[in-house]
Order: structure tokens, then sequence, then C-alpha cells
């Protein structure tokens, strides 16, 4: 008796959730032509909206929404046919498993291109959806190897790797910062332990001395327990592979407890809020960013006056978002055909100067000529340091 | 060994703040057998409203920094006591007689709301506490302290043993303890439950409140979300005490602090570098565990039978 | 006039021809459904129900510990992530294992139920809301352990998580690659769909026979009334670790479908935050039913996808979108959690016994004592 009633409510519960789930429907009356007969051409873009890291992620929606502004108002013609971008930014919440799902939906949208994910730990999975669609996709922030390591032809990425970040860190922890004794800290994400990891690797190859690894997690705020450990192995340079919103109590803390240990990040850390939230503590700290300073870049300046204009402050990875999309058009245009199939071959090929300096992708997807450039923060503001190409210092 | 004093005073603040927020939790516990799990985000509030206060207060440079300090201090608390009161009659005086797992469901629901509302009304960026307080640092025993972690300790312990004479030596809390042991008889002796178990929302609020501006203000942010890790270790510091003893909080509290201080510096050396840092929440709950499975009504808790 | 409409429903309930046809008809939506919604709404929604499959599975299993046992579970997640890393780890480039399927799922379910032990055994002794928060930590402890287990000896590789992972094949059919039968395309996510379902169907079996069963009653029974039950003769002991290790099996099941699913999986997916989900859907829908236990996890999880239009909607009505919907999903979440808890408690389609604890009804009584007059004519 109690099977047959829990069937017939079974069935109900099934046409209910049918019902709220087609409650929910989208118009489908996607058009495929403008008024002026250009033809639609869909790029996704997927970067965390909200959460923690949502400045980061609106930065770079907007540095993709400049880029495909000024395309649609240059006029593309692909093949003799005009046509007009369209940017279909989805949130992906920085969570694996909501980037396969958003990753999904573009793909039956149909996008040609995809820009994004953000975060390493998203665009890693999401890849193998775009991947088995064909469709190609550009990461401008994504550092971790095993984005490009993972072979899938439609994956690239217009920022360093965290291999060639990490060396060049270590390399100058060791040389330039006067670090023989190092401690390192992660954050047990899969960026911070990455770029961690290569620390290591690197300040061992220079001969440093690692006399401290210790870890924490991305939601901690108390790092008084480590930084004592770490006091007491009394090191010259304290490495931390995570974000800001970590990094800058750790970098308080180290203050109140007296560690004297000069402070170094990567990435994550170089960022307004940082020192926002640091305050009178950042001073001093080093971090280091891949590519050039903003005013070092080719189209730096240009760039961040029109993306001001528009968007307000730059935050990390707009710039390489714009030539993100900048390198999908040019491959396009090379192509002469939005096609994935089409233009995903010329990708290899495209070569030219970007906002971040120059644009071309090596065998696996890997940016050519990368650049980390360090920072450090004076009288409360990011001041260049120096900028490495390629392991060979640039004078500033 | 310098730095071993350095660790205990590192788990003394921590302990103390952790004590604060985890006597909210075993009072209401003891009265209503009840988790309350939007405590944490209670906590939360308070700092994210002082730092509000603050925000409006200070660039006028009319306000001075004393008077903005008490204003800040005082708006938290008026607001998170308002807040637990709201709770209180909104979501769990419907749920007196249900079920304990309908009421902690409806915990956990109230928790997610005020994690929400939150991020909707302060957005999702860290806000940082406004740098008002000058940090004079000290030096003993090689360990370093500063002027700030001896006011949360201070405070923290005048605050404990204001409660605990509020609780023991007062008509209220005679009511309390009253109301905690059986509701019914305590109706039957002339005490109002309802307004004995608002009075007891109020206050974990209030102590709430002012851990909530401790934490902003040591670790300069506040945060939508801070107040969700925060809940969770304040209550296994509770349950460790002995979860509705209000001494057990406090010890509990500052036990927890310390342990995970250090077990986070200590835990390398003590397994042979086999496992490391990373593993210092591991290490808490470990030590929670161990002392639930020995002694499962928490320390200081009392051997209660199994209630069916 | 009520009563007549609820005596013909009660009729209509145990009318073995409605309740067959009923069924059929359940079985042509179940069978058509990725088709109907893929067409509709697109593919992602396919993929959607499909994790919506697999958090059914969950939710039976924790339906197990909680609503049948009545042991409160907050780390029920930490055996979902066991039997998703025994997937990856015996199925990807990783340690360069590739063992099929069949013979990994069911290790899963054994290793997960031998976890379930291990948490169940000394946990024995402790009243339910120590229970809950030393469940919880042993779900955090998992979690750290699979964060941390990449130094000295690379076991779970860490943070970075085991990416390609084999997809799932049966008999030389991967399920990873779109196929073709009869004319019909079939892409991966819709075949995924069609064992998801056979699998949640079987668990779905299981727990009815379960439930009218010897132990089902054992385990009623030491949820009620512990003390009771053991002066019954129940091994309260045996009952409660069977319970564990039953729900955990379920989830080693589901866990090493979703790592197959996925291809790639992370410390991320398995926080405490999952296990307060899966909680809340058994919750929501109705503990100890089977059948609200699986409209709580459907709505839960499908729900948050439909929010996503909320956005469109606000365009429609005032030309621009005020607040983000993802913004408000959680939000949404948390209140009809408040809601449904005070003004029904019992949870959705409550069980039976629930709603009878819940509202001194006197229908619901002589309606259950009208059946019995019912049965025997």
């Amino acid at each position: 008796m109690h099977s047959q009633r829990n069937l017939v409510w079974f069935s109900v519960a099934v046409l209910l959730s049918a019902v709220l789930a087609f409650s929910g429907c989208s118009r489908k009356d996607q058009a495929e032509n403008t008024a002026d007969g250009a033809l639609i051409i869909k790029i996704g873009q997927v970067s965390p909206l909200t959460g923690p890291q949502a400045h980061l992620g609106r930065d770079n929606d907007n540095g993709a929404r400049l880029a495909i502004d000024e395309a649609n108002v240059r006029g593309v013609t692909l093949g003799g046919q005009k046509v007009k971008f369209v940017l279909l930014s989805e949130d992906d919440q920085a969570d694996p498993k909501t980037a396969t799902i958003v990753a999904q939906k573009l793909v039956d949208a149909q996008v040609k291109g995809v820009i994004g994910h953000l975060n390493s730990g998203t665009s890693i999975p999401a890849s193998k959806i775009y991947y088995d669609a064909g469709i190609p996709q550009i990461s401008p922030s994504a550092t971790a190897i095993k984005y490009t390591d993972q072979g899938f032809k439609t994956a690239f990425r217009t920022m360093t790797n965290d291999r060639q970040q990490g060396r060049v860190l270590g390399e100058f922890l060791v040389k330039k910062m006067g670090g023989k004794r190092v401690a390192i800290i992660d954050d047990r994400t899969a960026y911070g332990q990455g770029l961690a990891d290569e620390v290591e690797k690197a300040v061992k190859a220079s001969g440093g001395e690692l006399v401290a690894r210790e870890y924490t997690s991305d939601k901690v705020m108390d790092f008084s327990a480590i930084l004592t450990s770490i006091k007491g192995k009394n090191p010259d340079v304290v490495f931390f592979g995570g974000m800001d919103p970590q990094g800058a109590p750790m970098a308080k803390q180290m203050q109140s407890l007296g560690l004297k240990a000069k402070f170094l990040g990567g990435d994550g850390l170089q960022t307004p809020e940082f020192l926002k939230l640091a305050g009178a503590a950042a001073e001093g700290a080093t971090a280091s960013s891949p590519g050039l300073p903003i005013d070092g870049m080719p189209g730096g300046k240009a760039f961040r006056d029109k993306f001001t204009a528009k968007y307000g402050v730059i935050q990390n990875y707009a710039p390489y978002v714009y030539d993100a999309v900048t390198a999908m058009i040019t491959a396009m245009e090379k192509a002469g055909s939005a096609e994935p199939a089409k233009y995903l071959a010329e990708l290899p090929n495209i070569h030219f100067t970007g906002v971040t300096g120059e644009i071309g992708f090596d065998a696996k997807g890997d940016v050519l000529g990368g650049a980390i450039t360090l920072y450090r923060v004076k009288a409360g503001k990011w001041e260049v340091m120096e900028t490495v190409v390629s392991g060979t210092p640039l004078k500033k | 060994m310098d730095i071993f004093l350095q660790q205990i005073v590192n788990g003394l603040v921590l302990g103390s703040i952790y004590a604060l927020i985890a006597l909210g939790y075993t009072m209401v516990y003891g009265i209503l057998e009840l988790i309350n799990f939007a405590h944490g985000e209670v906590t939360m509030v308070g700092g994210m409203v002082c730092i509000a206060i603050l925000q409006v207060l200070l660039p006028a440079g009319s306000v001075p920094v004393v008077v903005a300090i008490a204003l800040g201090v005082g708006g938290a608390m008026l607001v998170c006591m308002l807040l637990g009161l709201a709770i209180e009659r909104v979501a769990y005086r419907p749920l007196r007689r249900a079920p304990r797992l309908t009421a902690l469901i409806t915990a956990i629901g109230v928790s997610i709301v005020l994690q929400n509302s939150a991020m909707l009304i302060w957005g999702k960026q860290y806000v940082s506490f406004p740098e008002v307080i000058e940090i004079q640092r000290y030096e003993f025993g090689g360990a370093h302290i500063t002027n700030l972690q001896i006011t949360i300790v201070l405070l923290a312990l005048l605050l404990m043993i204001a409660l605990l004479m509020l609780v023991y030596r007062t008509r209220l809390g005679r009511a309390m303890r009253a109301t905690a042991q059986s509701p019914d008889l305590a109706a039957l002796m002339g005490v109002n439950p309802n307004s004995v178990i608002a009075a007891t929302f109020i206050i974990g609020a209030a102590l709430a409140a002012v851990a909530g501006i401790m934490v902003s203000a040591y670790y300069g942010l506040a945060h939508y979300y801070m107040g969700f890790l925060l809940g969770l270790k304040a209550f296994s510091a509770a349950v460790l005490g002995g979860i509705g003893n209000v001494a057990g909080a406090m010890l509990g509290g500052i036990l927890l602090g310390i342990v995970e201080s250090l077990g986070a510096g200590y835990i390398g050396p003590l397994t042979g570098g086999f496992l490391g840092s990373n593993y210092q929440d591991v290490f808490a709950f470990f030590v929670l565990i161990l002392v639930l499975v020995f002694r499962p009504s928490g320390l200081l808790g009392e051997r209660v039978g199994e209630r069916a | 006039m009520t009563t007549v409409w609820r005596r013909r429903w009660h009729q209509l309930k145990n009318d073995r021809r409605a309740a067959l046809a009923a069924f059929m008809v359940m079985g042509i939506v179940l069978a058509l459904l990725p088709f109907v919604t893929g067409e509709l709404l697109g593919r992602s929604w396919v993929r959607i129900i499909d994790f919506a499959l697999l958090y059914i599975m969950l939710a039976l299993g924790l339906n197990i510990v909680v609503g049948y046992a009545g042991l409160l579970d907050l780390g029920y997640i930490a055996f979902y992530a066991v039997g998703a890393y025994l997937y990856a780890l015996l199925a990807s480039p990783h340690f360069g294992l590739h063992w099929p399927v069949w013979a990994i799922l069911p290790m899963g379910a054994m290793v997960a139920a031998g976890f379930g032990v291990l948490l169940g055994a000394p946990t024995l002794k402790l009243r339910g809301d120590y229970l809950a928060i030393v469940t919880l930590g042993f779900g955090e402890i998992v979690r750290i352990f699979l964060t941390n287990l990449n130094a000295p000896v690379n076991i779970t590789n860490g943070p970075q998580g085991v990416s390609l992972i084999d997809p799932i094949s049966i008999g030389g059919f991967s399920l990873g690659e779109t196929h073709s039968l009869l004319g019909v395309t079939l892409p991966s996510t819709y075949t995924y769909y069609y064992l998801f379902l056979v699998l949640t169907l079987a668990i779905v079996f299981i727990s009815i026979r379960l439930q009218d069963s010897r132990i089902g009653r054992a385990w009623v029974a030491i949820r009620e009334d512990e003390v009771a039950a053991a002066a019954m003769g129940i091994n309260t002991r045996n009952v409660k670790l069977l319970a564990f290790a039953m729900g955990a099996s379920f989830a080693g099941v589901s866990g090493g479908l979703f790592a197959g699913f996925q291809g790639f999986i992370s410390p991320e997916s398995f926080t405490l935050f999952e296990s307060v989900i899966v909680l809340c859907m058994i919750v929501l829908g109705g503990m100890g039913n089977i059948a609200g236990v699986v409209l709580g996890a459907l709505l839960i999880t499908v729900f948050p996808e439909a929010l996503r239009y909320l956005g469109e909607l606000q365009q429609l009505l005032f030309g621009r979108v005020l607040v983000d919907p993802n913004d408000l999903r959680l939000l949404v979440f948390g209140l009809a959690l408040v809601v449904v808890m005070i003004f029904r408690p019992a949870g959705l389609l409550p069980s039976v016994r629930r709603r009878r604890e819940f509202s001194a009804d006197e229908s619901v009584l002589t309606q259950e004592q009208a059946s019995l007059y019912d049965a025997r004519r």
C-alpha cells in the first residue's frame, strides 16, 4: 500500500519539477542577424561575477566588453559578410562544478569562442567541455600549468603561466632580495599551491634555503600561529602563494608579531585591493604580475585611459582579456570565418602587438615571450621594480 | 622555545574571541536545546555595522575618535540585540515544540538569509576596518603583543565575569537557570519563559556584537562570509566545554584557541614532518572528538542520561 | 464535501489499475525527459538533470541515516568524496590505472561503507547534537586530508584535484561520446541520464524495501526511543552502524558516478556546505518519505538554475537588472527553508508518521482506520 501511494506521489513529484523547470523557459527566438544584415557572432565570457573574487570577475567582463564594443564600432567583415559581436557573460562563481554547467550552457548557445575562465580551478574542467565541442578557449588569467598541459588544441592563454612566474619569483627572491632563508606559505588552492611549488623549486635551484613551508586556507583570516612558527625559523623572506584578501591580513599580522622578513607574493597579491586592505602594513611588500606594468605596456596608457573612462579602476586582468578577444577576432579575420573549425587552425599562427605585449601562442597554447614584472609598495602605491622577459631582466 | 610563549599569546587572543561567541551558543542551547546556527552571522553583522558607523562618522573629522568608537560599538550592539530578538521571535518561537531537527534546519536557513542579506547590503568585497587604533607593540619573554590584543583579552575576561555574575547572582540569572532546567516548572514558579528566552538571545547577541567588532578590529577587515567559520569554531568550543554550561563555554573557547595555535605551530615537529600546518583544523577537530569520546558531555558538562 | 473527495482520492490511491497507469505515464515521461528538455531548454538543462539524479541518490542515502535511523549526520558529503576519489584514482592518468566501472563502483560502495562504520563506531554513545558536530568534524577531516595528501606521497594530488578521469564506459560503449542510435543522436549527457536513472531507480527500490523490512523497523525504533528499542532486544550498536554503512554506500556509488561524469574532481566540491544542502533536501522534501526526499532533491537542484531567469524577468519589468539573480539565489533558498520549516515542518511530502507527529489532525487517523476497514473487505 505504501509503495503504491509512493509511486503516485513520485509521478506527481516528477511532473511538478518538470513544470517548475519549464516555467523557467527562456525565449527561444534568438536572432541570427541584426537589422542591417550583419551576422551575429556570440562570444562567451566566464568569470566569477559573484563571491569574493567578483571584483576581478567583473574586471574581466568589462575588458571583454571594451574589446567587443570597439570591434563592433570598427566594423569587422569575415569572408565578405559583415558581423556583429555579442558577448554572453556567465558567472562560474569560481566553482568547478558551476564552471562545467555554464560551459555546457555556452556550448549549447553556440558561441564561437570563449574568453575565460578566470581561475585555473575552473578553466581546467571547463576546457574539456570546450575541447569536446571544438570551441577555442582563451583564458586571460588562468596560470596553472595543467591548463595547457592537458594537450587540448582548443586551450590557449594570454597570461604567463605559473612555471614561468614561479621561476622568476624564486630567482628574484634569492638574487635580488637577498633571500637566503626562505619561508613559503600557500593557501591550498590550485593556484596558490601551484605557484608556491614552482617558487620552492626555483628558490632551491638558485641556492636559497627553505626554512619553513606552511599552509593555510583561502577562507581563514588568522595566520598568527603559522607566522609565529615561521618567525622561530628566522627567515629573510616570506613568500605567500594566494590572493589579496588573505595576503593583506597576513602582512598586518607579520608586522604585529614583529616578523621582520620581507613579504613577497604572486599576481594574486598585486592588486589595489591589497593596498586598501593592508593599509600601512603593505609598505615594502613585493609582488609579481605576469606581463608588463600598465605603463610599460605598448598599448598600456591608451588602454588605461579608455578603460577607466568607461569602467573605473583596472583591477588586474582587463588588459589580458582585451588581448584575448583581439587574438580571437584577429584569427577569425585571418581565417575569414568565425566558425571554430576554421579559425582554430589560425590561432597558433597569429602574431601581433597587443596591449600587454607580443601576442602569439606556442604549440601548447601558452603565450609567447612571457614577461613578468615585479612591483614593490612604496608610499602606499605599487611601483615597478623590474621586468623580466623570458628570463632576462629588462632595464626599467 | 620563545615562540611557545608567542603561540600561547596568539591562542589566548583567538580563544577569548571564540569564548565570547561560544557564550551565546551555550546560553541558547541551555534553554532551548537549539543550536543557533545564525549566531555566527550575528557576530559578522556586529563587525559590519560598527565599520559602517565608523566609516560615516570618521571622515567628517568633526567627531572625536573616542566618541566615534563608542557610537560604533554601541550602535553595533544595539543592532545585533534587535536582530537576535527578531530571529527568536520570527524563526524560533513558532518551533518551540517542534523536533530538534526542524529547529536546526531553520537555524541554518536563518544563517543563510543573514549571510546573503549582508552580501546584498555591504557587497562582496572585504571591508577594511578604519585605522583608528594606534597599535603599540610590547615585548616580553620573546613574545610580541599589541595593545589591541591586550584589550581584547581583558575585555573578554571582563564580559565573561560579568555574565557569570549575571547568571549566578541576579534574579534574571536565576530565572534563566530555572528555565534551562525546566521551562514548565519555571513558569509555575512565576517566571515568564518568553521574557527569559528573549533576554537570553539579547545578551548572547550583544556579546556576539562585541566579538564581531573585536575580530574586525584585530584583523583589520570584515566580510559577509566571516561569521560562518567563526561560528563553527565557537560552537565546537562550546561543545568542548560542555554545551549548556556557561563556564564551560569560556573554558572551551580559550582551550580551543590555544589548541589551534599550538597545533598549527607544532604539528610539524610532533609528527616528524609528515603533517604540517595544513592539518591545523584537523588537529582541532581531532581533539574535540577525542574529548567527546571519553567525556561525551564535554569537559564541564553534566552527566546527562540518555533522554528519549 | 471534502470527505467525498478524500474518499475518492483514497480509493484511487489503492486502485491497482490507476497505479499501473500512473506507473506507465511516469515511465514514458522519464524515458523521454532528456529529449524534451534538450529541445525546449537546451542541453545544459539535461546536465542539470543528471546532477539532480546524483543528488537524489545522495539524498536517499542520507535519508537512511537521518530519516530512518534519526542520526544527524552533518559530514555526509565525505562519503561522496571517498567514492569520487576512489573512482578518480583508479580510472585516470594519475596512477595510470584504468579499471572498468563495474569493478570500481561496488568497491566504492564498500569503501564508503567502511568509512561509514569508521565514523559510526566512536559516536555510538553521543547525544544527537554532539553527534552532529562530530560528524561535521569528520566531514571536514576527510576534506582536509584530500586537500593535503599530495606530500610526501602524492595520493590525491592535493588542491589541484584529479583531472582527465575516464568517462564511464559500459562494455566498450563510452558514455563520454555522442552516439547515434536508430537515427537518434544521443549526446553524452543523455546517455549518462539513462545510466543515472537506472541506478537511481535501483536505489529507490532498495530504500522502499528497507523501509518495510525488519532493519527498517529497527531503525525507526531506535530513532523514536533508543532505550525502549534496546529493551525490545534490538542490537542498537549494529543497527546504527548498519545505518551509517548503508547510507554511506549510496553516497559512495553516487560519488563514483560523479567523478566519471564530470571528468575532474577537486576537494572544493566536497565542502560542509554540500552536506548541509543534502540535509536540507531531505528535510524540505519530507524526511523518511522517499517521494518527499526525491522531490526535495529535485527542487533544490533545479530551483537555483530556474532562478537565473529572474534576471530576464527584471529586464522585462524594469528595463534593467536591479539585483543580480545570482545574489538572490542563496537568499531565497534560506528564506524557503525558514518558511517551510515554520509552516510545514514535516516537509513538503511528509511520511505518514511525521504528519501524525506534527498535526493533531483527526482526519489522518480516521483515514488510516478507514483503510484498515477497506482492506478487510
